[in-house]
Protein backbone atom coordinates (compact mmCIF):
# COMPACT_ATOMS: atom_id res chain seq x y z
CA UNK A 1 0.00 0.00 0.00
CA UNK A 2 1.34 3.42 -0.91
CA UNK A 3 1.49 6.60 1.48
CA UNK A 4 -0.91 8.15 0.02
CA UNK A 5 -3.84 5.75 0.96
CA UNK A 6 -2.61 5.76 4.36
CA UNK A 7 -3.42 9.78 4.19
CA UNK A 8 -6.49 9.54 2.22
CA UNK A 9 -9.24 8.77 4.08
CA UNK A 10 -8.32 11.55 7.00
CA UNK A 11 -7.65 13.66 4.08
CA UNK A 12 -11.14 13.16 2.80
CA UNK A 13 -13.25 13.89 6.55
CA UNK A 14 -10.64 17.02 6.82
CA UNK A 15 -10.78 18.47 3.37
CA UNK A 16 -14.51 17.64 3.50
CA UNK A 17 -15.21 19.30 6.69
CA UNK A 18 -12.81 21.74 7.91
CA UNK A 19 -10.87 22.97 4.31
CA UNK A 20 -13.54 22.92 1.80
CA UNK A 21 -16.09 25.05 4.35
CA UNK A 22 -13.52 27.59 4.75
CA UNK A 23 -12.64 27.95 1.44
CA UNK A 24 -16.85 28.58 1.07
CA UNK A 25 -16.83 30.64 4.19
CA UNK A 26 -14.21 32.83 2.28
CA UNK A 27 -16.81 32.88 -0.89
CA UNK A 28 -19.42 33.50 1.05
CA UNK A 29 -18.18 36.75 1.99
CA UNK A 30 -18.14 38.64 -0.99
CA UNK A 31 -21.74 38.26 -1.31
CA UNK A 32 -25.24 39.46 0.43
CA UNK A 33 -27.47 36.91 1.34
CA UNK A 34 -29.90 36.53 3.93
CA UNK A 35 -29.79 33.07 4.43
CA UNK A 36 -32.09 31.66 1.89
CA UNK A 37 -33.43 32.97 -1.57
CA UNK A 38 -30.88 34.68 -4.02
CA UNK A 39 -27.85 36.20 -2.97
CA UNK A 40 -25.97 39.28 -4.52
CA UNK A 41 -22.46 39.55 -5.07
CA UNK A 42 -20.98 42.20 -3.81
CA UNK A 43 -17.08 41.77 -3.92
CA UNK A 44 -14.91 43.03 -1.20
CA UNK A 45 -18.51 45.03 -0.34
CA UNK A 46 -19.01 43.50 3.47
CA UNK A 47 -15.13 43.73 4.51
CA UNK A 48 -15.66 47.58 3.36
CA UNK A 49 -19.02 47.46 5.51
CA UNK A 50 -16.88 46.38 8.81
CA UNK A 51 -14.41 49.01 8.60
CA UNK A 52 -17.12 51.80 9.19
CA UNK A 53 -19.43 49.52 11.45
CA UNK A 54 -19.48 50.58 14.98
CA UNK A 55 -20.78 46.95 16.46
CA UNK A 56 -17.93 45.28 14.67
CA UNK A 57 -14.89 47.53 16.00
CA UNK A 58 -16.55 47.26 18.96
CA UNK A 59 -16.35 43.51 19.39
CA UNK A 60 -12.77 43.71 18.21
CA UNK A 61 -12.04 46.09 21.12
CA UNK A 62 -13.30 44.25 23.43
CA UNK A 63 -11.60 40.93 21.71
CA UNK A 64 -8.24 42.99 22.68
CA UNK A 65 -9.47 43.97 26.25
CA UNK A 66 -9.97 39.93 27.13
CA UNK A 67 -6.74 39.06 25.21
CA UNK A 68 -4.94 41.24 28.37
CA UNK A 69 -7.18 39.15 31.23
CA UNK A 70 -7.17 35.56 29.27
CA UNK A 71 -3.30 36.28 28.49
CA UNK A 72 -1.07 38.81 29.68
CA UNK A 73 -2.34 39.16 33.35
CA UNK A 74 -2.11 35.27 33.65
CA UNK A 75 1.46 35.25 31.85
CA UNK A 76 2.38 38.29 34.59
CA UNK A 77 0.86 36.33 38.03
CA UNK A 78 1.76 33.07 36.06
CA UNK A 79 5.82 33.64 35.97
CA UNK A 80 5.96 34.86 39.32
CA UNK A 81 4.21 32.23 40.94
CA UNK A 82 6.27 29.71 39.28
CA UNK A 83 9.09 31.23 39.81
CA UNK A 84 8.25 31.34 43.46
CA UNK A 85 7.52 27.47 43.48
CA UNK A 86 10.33 26.57 41.54
CA UNK A 87 12.92 28.53 43.89
CA UNK A 88 11.46 26.48 46.87
CA UNK A 89 11.97 23.29 44.97
CA UNK A 90 8.18 22.17 45.95
CA UNK A 91 7.90 18.33 45.72
CA UNK A 92 4.62 16.40 45.02
CA UNK A 93 2.81 19.10 43.23
CA UNK A 94 0.51 16.09 42.64
CA UNK A 95 -2.27 16.97 44.52
CA UNK A 96 -2.23 20.62 43.71
CA UNK A 97 -1.79 19.92 39.74
CA UNK A 98 -4.76 17.63 39.51
CA UNK A 99 -6.86 20.90 41.38
CA UNK A 100 -5.37 23.42 39.54
CA UNK A 101 -6.16 21.84 36.15
CA UNK A 102 -9.69 21.18 36.53
CA UNK A 103 -11.15 24.63 34.94
CA UNK A 104 -9.29 23.60 31.76
CA UNK A 105 -11.60 20.12 31.73
CA UNK A 106 -15.32 21.58 32.52
CA UNK A 107 -17.34 22.33 29.87
CA UNK A 108 -17.52 26.19 29.12
CA UNK A 109 -21.00 26.61 29.14
CA UNK A 110 -21.09 25.08 33.11
CA UNK A 111 -18.31 27.64 33.59
CA UNK A 112 -20.18 30.04 32.45
CA UNK A 113 -23.02 28.91 34.55
CA UNK A 114 -21.32 29.24 37.76
CA UNK A 115 -19.73 32.29 37.55
CA UNK A 116 -23.13 34.00 36.23
CA UNK A 117 -24.49 32.49 39.42
CA UNK A 118 -21.64 34.16 41.32
CA UNK A 119 -22.09 37.59 39.59
CA UNK A 120 -25.89 37.62 39.97
CA UNK A 121 -26.88 40.39 42.39
CA UNK A 122 -27.41 37.88 44.88
CA UNK A 123 -24.51 36.01 44.32
CA UNK A 124 -21.72 35.14 45.85
CA UNK A 125 -19.40 38.08 45.51
CA UNK A 126 -21.58 40.71 46.45
CA UNK A 127 -22.41 38.05 49.67
CA UNK A 128 -18.30 38.63 50.09
CA UNK A 129 -19.08 42.75 49.54
CA UNK A 130 -21.75 42.91 52.04
CA UNK A 131 -20.09 41.16 54.88
CA UNK A 132 -16.92 42.73 53.83
CA UNK A 133 -18.71 46.06 54.79
CA UNK A 134 -18.77 46.99 50.72
CA UNK A 135 -22.22 46.45 50.48
CA UNK A 136 -22.82 50.10 48.09
CA UNK A 137 -20.36 47.80 45.52
CA UNK A 138 -22.83 45.32 44.86
CA UNK A 139 -24.43 45.21 42.08
CA UNK A 140 -25.28 43.14 39.03
CA UNK A 141 -22.09 43.10 37.71
CA UNK A 142 -23.16 41.25 34.17
CA UNK A 143 -25.29 44.01 33.76
CA UNK A 144 -23.71 46.63 34.12
CA UNK A 145 -22.17 48.01 31.16
CA UNK A 146 -18.92 49.12 32.49
CA UNK A 147 -18.02 46.45 34.14
CA UNK A 148 -19.83 43.49 32.35
CA UNK A 149 -16.77 43.05 30.19
CA UNK A 150 -13.83 42.83 32.64
CA UNK A 151 -16.10 40.45 34.57
CA UNK A 152 -16.43 38.64 31.28
CA UNK A 153 -12.61 39.04 31.02
CA UNK A 154 -11.41 37.80 35.17
CA UNK A 155 -13.54 34.41 34.37
CA UNK A 156 -10.92 33.82 31.01
CA UNK A 157 -8.30 35.04 33.88
CA UNK A 158 -10.04 32.08 36.23
CA UNK A 159 -9.09 30.04 32.86
CA UNK A 160 -5.86 30.95 31.83
CA UNK A 161 -3.85 31.31 35.07
CA UNK A 162 -3.45 27.54 36.28
CA UNK A 163 -2.79 26.54 33.06
CA UNK A 164 -0.10 29.31 31.96
CA UNK A 165 1.32 28.27 35.69
CA UNK A 166 1.83 24.85 35.31
CA UNK A 167 3.58 25.54 31.95
CA UNK A 168 6.17 27.57 33.00
CA UNK A 169 6.81 25.61 36.05
CA UNK A 170 7.24 22.83 34.05
CA UNK A 171 9.37 24.62 31.84
CA UNK A 172 11.52 26.06 34.72
CA UNK A 173 11.94 22.77 36.53
CA UNK A 174 14.08 21.26 33.23
CA UNK A 175 16.35 23.95 34.24
CA UNK A 176 19.63 22.64 35.84
CA UNK A 177 20.01 23.37 39.61
CA UNK A 178 24.08 24.32 39.28
CA UNK A 179 22.51 27.66 37.12
CA UNK A 180 20.59 28.61 40.37
CA UNK A 181 23.26 27.27 42.99
CA UNK A 182 26.01 29.46 40.76
CA UNK A 183 23.88 32.44 40.86
CA UNK A 184 23.61 32.27 44.56
CA UNK A 185 26.96 31.85 45.03
CA UNK A 186 27.48 35.45 43.42
CA UNK A 187 24.96 36.80 45.99
CA UNK A 188 21.95 36.90 43.44
CA UNK A 189 18.76 37.59 45.12
CA UNK A 190 15.68 36.04 43.72
CA UNK A 191 15.18 38.91 41.50
CA UNK A 192 17.84 38.59 40.06
CA UNK A 193 17.79 35.37 39.46
CA UNK A 194 14.03 35.69 37.81
CA UNK A 195 15.51 37.90 35.44
CA UNK A 196 18.61 36.18 34.73
CA UNK A 197 17.87 32.25 35.14
CA UNK A 198 14.38 31.78 35.38
CA UNK A 199 12.61 34.35 32.45
CA UNK A 200 14.87 33.46 30.11
CA UNK A 201 15.14 29.58 30.37
CA UNK A 202 11.00 29.38 29.45
CA UNK A 203 10.86 31.13 26.34
CA UNK A 204 9.40 28.56 24.34
CA UNK A 205 6.55 28.40 27.69
CA UNK A 206 5.75 31.59 27.27
CA UNK A 207 5.33 31.12 23.45
CA UNK A 208 2.78 28.42 24.07
CA UNK A 209 1.32 30.03 26.75
CA UNK A 210 0.24 33.23 24.64
CA UNK A 211 -0.60 31.31 21.69
CA UNK A 212 -2.84 29.23 23.58
CA UNK A 213 -4.42 32.10 25.63
CA UNK A 214 -4.81 34.07 23.05
CA UNK A 215 -6.75 31.46 20.92
CA UNK A 216 -8.80 31.39 23.54
CA UNK A 217 -9.68 34.84 23.83
CA UNK A 218 -10.45 35.09 20.35
CA UNK A 219 -12.48 32.65 20.43
CA UNK A 220 -14.65 33.10 23.46
CA UNK A 221 -18.15 32.94 22.53
CA UNK A 222 -19.54 30.21 24.47
CA UNK A 223 -18.90 32.23 27.58
CA UNK A 224 -20.72 35.54 26.23
CA UNK A 225 -23.42 33.56 24.65
CA UNK A 226 -24.44 31.68 28.27
CA UNK A 227 -23.20 34.85 30.09
CA UNK A 228 -24.47 38.20 28.59
CA UNK A 229 -25.35 37.38 25.07
CA UNK A 230 -22.81 40.61 23.84
CA UNK A 231 -25.00 42.87 26.38
CA UNK A 232 -25.85 44.88 28.09
CA UNK A 233 -26.02 46.77 24.70
CA UNK A 234 -23.00 45.55 22.81
CA UNK A 235 -20.89 45.85 25.85
CA UNK A 236 -19.50 42.27 25.95
CA UNK A 237 -20.03 41.34 22.19
CA UNK A 238 -16.90 39.77 20.89
CA UNK A 239 -16.11 38.77 16.90
CA UNK A 240 -16.80 35.00 17.53
CA UNK A 241 -19.88 36.34 19.10
CA UNK A 242 -20.65 38.62 15.97
CA UNK A 243 -20.17 35.97 13.67
CA UNK A 244 -23.28 33.81 15.22
CA UNK A 245 -25.36 36.71 15.48
CA UNK A 246 -24.92 37.99 12.38
CA UNK A 247 -25.51 34.89 10.60
CA UNK A 248 -28.39 33.33 12.92
CA UNK A 249 -30.01 36.59 14.10
CA UNK A 250 -29.91 39.16 11.59
CA UNK A 251 -29.73 37.01 8.77
CA UNK A 252 -26.68 38.93 7.23
CA UNK A 253 -24.71 35.64 5.97
CA UNK A 254 -22.30 37.65 3.89
CA UNK A 255 -21.28 40.06 7.10
CA UNK A 256 -21.02 37.35 9.29
CA UNK A 257 -18.96 35.39 6.94
CA UNK A 258 -16.67 38.62 6.63
CA UNK A 259 -16.46 38.51 9.99
CA UNK A 260 -15.36 34.50 10.10
CA UNK A 261 -12.45 35.41 7.55
CA UNK A 262 -11.30 38.51 9.56
CA UNK A 263 -11.14 36.26 13.18
CA UNK A 264 -9.37 33.63 11.21
CA UNK A 265 -6.67 35.82 9.66
CA UNK A 266 -6.15 37.21 13.18
CA UNK A 267 -5.43 33.75 14.61
CA UNK A 268 -3.17 32.66 11.44
CA UNK A 269 -1.83 36.51 12.35
CA UNK A 270 -1.08 36.01 15.78
CA UNK A 271 0.22 32.45 15.66
CA UNK A 272 2.53 33.61 13.51
CA UNK A 273 3.64 36.75 14.87
CA UNK A 274 4.19 35.12 18.65
CA UNK A 275 6.19 31.67 17.01
CA UNK A 276 8.40 34.01 15.03
CA UNK A 277 9.16 36.25 18.19
CA UNK A 278 9.42 32.98 20.04
CA UNK A 279 11.36 30.95 17.58
CA UNK A 280 9.61 28.13 18.16
CA UNK A 281 6.79 26.70 16.20
CA UNK A 282 3.53 25.97 18.03
CA UNK A 283 0.61 25.10 17.46
CA UNK A 284 -3.03 25.02 19.74
CA UNK A 285 -6.44 24.13 18.61
CA UNK B 1 20.72 23.48 47.19
CA UNK B 2 19.36 24.72 50.91
CA UNK B 3 15.39 26.45 50.90
CA UNK B 4 14.85 27.74 54.20
CA UNK B 5 11.53 26.56 56.02
CA UNK B 6 9.86 30.19 55.38
CA UNK B 7 9.97 29.50 51.75
CA UNK B 8 9.06 26.17 51.91
CA UNK B 9 5.64 27.91 54.24
CA UNK B 10 5.08 30.41 51.56
CA UNK B 11 5.07 27.75 48.58
CA UNK B 12 2.56 25.58 50.24
CA UNK B 13 0.24 29.21 51.11
CA UNK B 14 0.35 30.06 47.65
CA UNK B 15 -0.52 26.66 46.32
CA UNK B 16 -3.51 26.29 49.13
CA UNK B 17 -4.32 29.78 47.87
CA UNK B 18 -4.48 28.79 44.45
CA UNK B 19 -5.97 25.71 44.29
CA UNK B 20 -9.04 27.21 46.46
CA UNK B 21 -9.17 29.91 43.69
CA UNK B 22 -9.36 27.56 41.08
CA UNK B 23 -12.28 25.01 43.09
CA UNK B 24 -14.47 28.08 44.48
CA UNK B 25 -16.46 27.94 41.33
CA UNK B 26 -17.32 24.49 40.81
CA UNK B 27 -17.57 24.34 44.15
CA UNK B 28 -20.22 26.73 44.34
CA UNK B 29 -22.07 25.39 41.92
CA UNK B 30 -21.86 22.44 43.81
CA UNK B 31 -23.20 23.88 46.89
CA UNK B 32 -25.97 25.53 45.16
CA UNK B 33 -27.29 22.20 43.41
CA UNK B 34 -27.59 20.73 46.42
CA UNK B 35 -28.81 24.28 48.19
CA UNK B 36 -33.17 24.62 48.47
CA UNK B 37 -35.17 25.49 45.13
CA UNK B 38 -36.77 28.85 44.87
CA UNK B 39 -40.05 28.94 48.12
CA UNK B 40 -38.34 25.46 50.05
CA UNK B 41 -36.95 26.25 53.31
CA UNK B 42 -35.94 22.56 54.04
CA UNK B 43 -32.18 22.62 55.11
CA UNK B 44 -30.20 20.49 52.59
CA UNK B 45 -28.47 18.71 50.93
CA UNK B 46 -31.86 18.46 48.42
CA UNK B 47 -30.20 15.71 46.55
CA UNK B 48 -33.66 15.54 44.76
CA UNK B 49 -32.41 18.73 43.04
CA UNK B 50 -30.37 16.57 40.58
CA UNK B 51 -33.59 14.31 40.01
CA UNK B 52 -35.40 17.04 39.00
CA UNK B 53 -33.18 18.52 36.74
CA UNK B 54 -32.78 15.06 34.72
CA UNK B 55 -36.79 15.21 34.81
CA UNK B 56 -37.28 18.77 33.36
CA UNK B 57 -33.91 18.99 31.41
CA UNK B 58 -34.33 15.66 30.01
CA UNK B 59 -30.84 15.05 30.39
CA UNK B 60 -30.80 11.66 30.16
CA UNK B 61 -31.57 11.83 26.33
CA UNK B 62 -28.79 14.61 25.79
CA UNK B 63 -26.35 12.58 27.85
CA UNK B 64 -26.91 9.63 25.48
CA UNK B 65 -26.56 11.66 22.27
CA UNK B 66 -23.16 13.23 24.11
CA UNK B 67 -22.09 9.94 24.54
CA UNK B 68 -22.77 8.41 21.30
CA UNK B 69 -21.29 11.56 19.28
CA UNK B 70 -18.08 11.30 21.50
CA UNK B 71 -18.03 7.76 20.59
CA UNK B 72 -18.12 8.56 17.04
CA UNK B 73 -15.51 11.44 16.75
CA UNK B 74 -12.87 9.66 18.84
CA UNK B 75 -13.30 6.24 17.13
CA UNK B 76 -13.36 7.68 13.55
CA UNK B 77 -10.71 10.69 13.99
CA UNK B 78 -8.47 8.21 15.86
CA UNK B 79 -8.30 5.74 13.52
CA UNK B 80 -7.85 8.47 11.00
CA UNK B 81 -4.78 10.04 12.59
CA UNK B 82 -3.00 6.64 13.12
CA UNK B 83 -3.19 5.81 9.81
CA UNK B 84 -2.28 9.42 8.62
CA UNK B 85 0.39 9.38 11.32
CA UNK B 86 2.04 6.71 10.26
CA UNK B 87 1.97 7.85 6.59
CA UNK B 88 3.28 10.75 7.78
CA UNK B 89 5.87 9.75 10.72
CA UNK B 90 7.85 6.70 9.05
CA UNK B 91 7.19 7.14 5.05
CA UNK B 92 9.12 9.21 2.66
CA UNK B 93 6.40 10.06 -0.11
CA UNK B 94 6.14 13.35 -2.45
CA UNK B 95 4.60 15.91 -1.12
CA UNK B 96 4.44 14.93 2.18
CA UNK B 97 5.52 18.15 3.58
CA UNK B 98 3.20 20.31 1.93
CA UNK B 99 0.04 17.86 3.07
CA UNK B 100 1.22 17.93 6.35
CA UNK B 101 1.50 21.61 6.57
CA UNK B 102 -2.45 21.93 5.39
CA UNK B 103 -3.23 19.60 8.41
CA UNK B 104 -1.20 21.71 10.39
CA UNK B 105 -3.29 24.82 9.19
CA UNK B 106 -6.40 22.90 10.46
CA UNK B 107 -5.20 23.48 14.10
CA UNK B 108 -5.56 27.16 13.82
CA UNK B 109 -9.11 27.17 12.20
CA UNK B 110 -11.28 28.62 14.48
CA UNK B 111 -14.97 26.53 14.33
CA UNK B 112 -16.69 29.85 14.06
CA UNK B 113 -15.29 30.00 10.24
CA UNK B 114 -15.96 26.96 9.39
CA UNK B 115 -19.83 26.15 10.87
CA UNK B 116 -21.99 28.98 8.71
CA UNK B 117 -20.90 27.41 5.24
CA UNK B 118 -21.06 23.88 6.98
CA UNK B 119 -24.73 24.91 7.75
CA UNK B 120 -25.91 26.32 4.63
CA UNK B 121 -24.17 23.72 2.78
CA UNK B 122 -25.44 20.77 4.80
CA UNK B 123 -28.74 21.77 5.39
CA UNK B 124 -29.04 21.81 1.76
CA UNK B 125 -28.05 17.91 1.75
CA UNK B 126 -31.04 17.57 4.29
CA UNK B 127 -27.98 16.21 6.22
CA UNK B 128 -28.41 18.99 9.25
CA UNK B 129 -30.00 17.52 12.56
CA UNK B 130 -28.50 14.76 11.48
CA UNK B 131 -25.69 12.90 14.12
CA UNK B 132 -23.57 13.12 10.76
CA UNK B 133 -23.66 16.59 10.83
CA UNK B 134 -22.27 17.23 14.71
CA UNK B 135 -19.47 14.63 14.19
CA UNK B 136 -18.24 15.23 11.24
CA UNK B 137 -16.59 18.65 11.63
CA UNK B 138 -15.32 17.79 14.95
CA UNK B 139 -13.91 14.50 13.63
CA UNK B 140 -12.29 16.85 11.12
CA UNK B 141 -10.97 18.98 13.80
CA UNK B 142 -9.79 16.14 15.58
CA UNK B 143 -7.92 14.86 12.85
CA UNK B 144 -5.68 17.60 12.40
CA UNK B 145 -4.42 17.63 15.86
CA UNK B 146 -4.41 13.58 16.14
CA UNK B 147 -2.39 13.44 12.71
CA UNK B 148 0.13 15.63 13.99
CA UNK B 149 -0.03 14.25 17.52
CA UNK B 150 0.63 10.94 16.07
CA UNK B 151 2.91 11.45 13.70
CA UNK B 152 5.19 13.23 16.37
CA UNK B 153 5.06 9.80 18.44
CA UNK B 154 5.80 7.92 15.39
CA UNK B 155 8.58 9.55 14.49
CA UNK B 156 10.21 9.14 17.66
CA UNK B 157 10.02 5.44 17.92
CA UNK B 158 13.07 3.80 17.46
CA UNK B 159 13.40 4.23 13.55
CA UNK B 160 14.96 0.13 13.20
CA UNK B 161 11.74 -0.87 14.51
CA UNK B 162 9.54 -0.31 11.77
CA UNK B 163 12.75 -1.34 9.50
CA UNK B 164 13.23 -4.88 11.16
CA UNK B 165 9.71 -5.17 10.66
CA UNK B 166 9.68 -4.33 7.31
CA UNK B 167 12.58 -6.96 7.01
CA UNK B 168 10.54 -9.93 8.00
CA UNK B 169 8.37 -9.08 5.67
CA UNK B 170 5.31 -7.75 7.85
CA UNK B 171 3.25 -5.93 5.12
CA UNK B 172 1.99 -1.95 5.93
CA UNK B 173 -0.77 -2.83 7.58
CA UNK B 174 0.56 -5.28 9.93
CA UNK B 175 3.69 -3.69 10.83
CA UNK B 176 1.75 -0.42 11.99
CA UNK B 177 -0.71 -2.19 14.42
CA UNK B 178 1.87 -5.24 15.49
CA UNK B 179 4.83 -3.34 15.50
CA UNK B 180 3.80 0.35 15.49
CA UNK B 181 1.28 1.09 17.83
CA UNK B 182 1.52 -1.03 20.50
CA UNK B 183 4.39 0.80 21.98
CA UNK B 184 2.94 4.10 21.26
CA UNK B 185 0.18 3.14 23.16
CA UNK B 186 -0.11 5.74 25.92
CA UNK B 187 0.30 8.32 23.70
CA UNK B 188 -2.66 7.19 21.95
CA UNK B 189 -4.63 6.81 24.83
CA UNK B 190 -4.07 10.90 25.65
CA UNK B 191 -5.20 12.10 22.54
CA UNK B 192 -8.01 9.86 22.63
CA UNK B 193 -8.61 11.40 26.29
CA UNK B 194 -8.43 14.58 24.37
CA UNK B 195 -10.67 14.20 21.45
CA UNK B 196 -13.10 12.74 23.81
CA UNK B 197 -12.66 16.17 26.41
CA UNK B 198 -13.12 18.64 23.31
CA UNK B 199 -16.30 16.74 21.41
CA UNK B 200 -17.42 16.31 24.95
CA UNK B 201 -17.38 19.95 25.93
CA UNK B 202 -18.15 21.31 22.11
CA UNK B 203 -20.85 23.64 22.31
CA UNK B 204 -21.07 25.83 18.98
CA UNK B 205 -20.74 22.82 16.57
CA UNK B 206 -23.91 21.13 17.84
CA UNK B 207 -25.80 24.67 18.41
CA UNK B 208 -25.92 25.24 15.09
CA UNK B 209 -25.53 21.79 13.17
CA UNK B 210 -28.87 20.97 14.96
CA UNK B 211 -31.22 23.78 14.84
CA UNK B 212 -34.21 21.16 15.24
CA UNK B 213 -32.80 19.78 18.62
CA UNK B 214 -32.27 16.45 17.63
CA UNK B 215 -28.72 16.34 18.28
CA UNK B 216 -28.44 18.91 20.67
CA UNK B 217 -25.50 17.89 23.16
CA UNK B 218 -25.54 17.46 27.16
CA UNK B 219 -23.88 21.09 26.93
CA UNK B 220 -26.70 22.87 25.11
CA UNK B 221 -29.07 21.49 27.00
CA UNK B 222 -27.49 22.87 29.95
CA UNK B 223 -27.14 26.54 27.97
CA UNK B 224 -31.54 26.15 26.83
CA UNK B 225 -32.64 24.68 30.30
CA UNK B 226 -31.03 27.93 31.65
CA UNK B 227 -32.74 29.93 29.31
CA UNK B 228 -36.04 28.33 28.98
CA UNK B 229 -36.72 25.86 31.39
CA UNK B 230 -36.27 27.56 34.72
CA UNK B 231 -34.55 30.24 36.65
CA UNK B 232 -34.35 28.56 39.31
CA UNK B 233 -30.69 28.98 40.51
CA UNK B 234 -30.57 24.95 42.31
CA UNK B 235 -31.74 23.40 39.26
CA UNK B 236 -29.57 25.16 37.06
CA UNK B 237 -26.65 24.62 38.91
CA UNK B 238 -27.65 20.39 39.35
CA UNK B 239 -27.70 20.45 35.46
CA UNK B 240 -24.30 21.95 35.49
CA UNK B 241 -23.61 19.11 37.70
CA UNK B 242 -25.16 16.66 35.49
CA UNK B 243 -22.98 17.92 32.71
CA UNK B 244 -19.90 18.62 34.46
CA UNK B 245 -19.60 14.98 36.54
CA UNK B 246 -18.73 12.64 33.70
CA UNK B 247 -15.84 14.58 32.70
CA UNK B 248 -14.42 14.98 36.04
CA UNK B 249 -14.89 11.71 36.70
CA UNK B 250 -13.16 10.55 33.27
CA UNK B 251 -10.09 13.61 34.31
CA UNK B 252 -9.79 12.03 38.05
CA UNK B 253 -9.45 8.42 36.68
CA UNK B 254 -7.00 9.36 33.99
CA UNK B 255 -5.74 12.44 34.90
CA UNK B 256 -1.59 11.63 33.84
CA UNK B 257 -3.08 11.40 30.46
CA UNK B 258 -5.13 15.08 30.38
CA UNK B 259 -2.59 16.19 31.70
CA UNK B 260 0.61 15.05 30.15
CA UNK B 261 -1.29 15.70 26.76
CA UNK B 262 -2.23 19.55 27.45
CA UNK B 263 0.77 20.74 29.17
CA UNK B 264 3.51 18.82 26.65
CA UNK B 265 1.27 17.71 24.10
CA UNK B 266 -1.30 20.18 22.82
CA UNK B 267 0.75 22.80 22.54
CA UNK B 268 3.96 21.93 21.99
CA UNK B 269 5.95 19.81 19.55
Amino acid sequence: MTPYLYVLPAFLVYGLFLLYPLIRAGQFSLYDWPGFGPSEFVGPGNYVDLLGDRRFRDAVGHALTLIVFYSILPLVVGLVLAAILRRGRVRGLGFFRVVIFMPQVIALVVVAVAWHQIYSPTGLLNDVLRALGLGELARGWLGDPNLALPAVGMIGFWLSTGLVMLLLLAGMGRIPNDLYEAARLDGAGPVREFFAISLPSVKAEITTALVLTIIAALKTFDLVYVTTSGGPGTATTVPSYEVYNRAFNLKEVGSASAVAIVLTVLVFGINVVISRIGEERVVGR
Amino acid sequence: MRVGTGEKVLNYVILVLFAAYALFPILTIALTALGPQNGVTEPGPHWTNIADAWRIGDFGAALTRSLLVAALVVTVALTLSILAGYAFGTMRFPGSTVLFYLFLLGLMVPAEAIVIPLFFDLRTLGLTDTIWAVAFPQIAQSVAFGTFWMRAQFRALPPNLVEAAAIDGAGGMRTLWRVVVPPSLPSIATVAVLMFMWTWNEFLIPLIMSPGAQWRTAPLGLAIFKGQYTADNALIAAAGVIIAAPIIVVFLLLQRYFITGMLEGAAQE
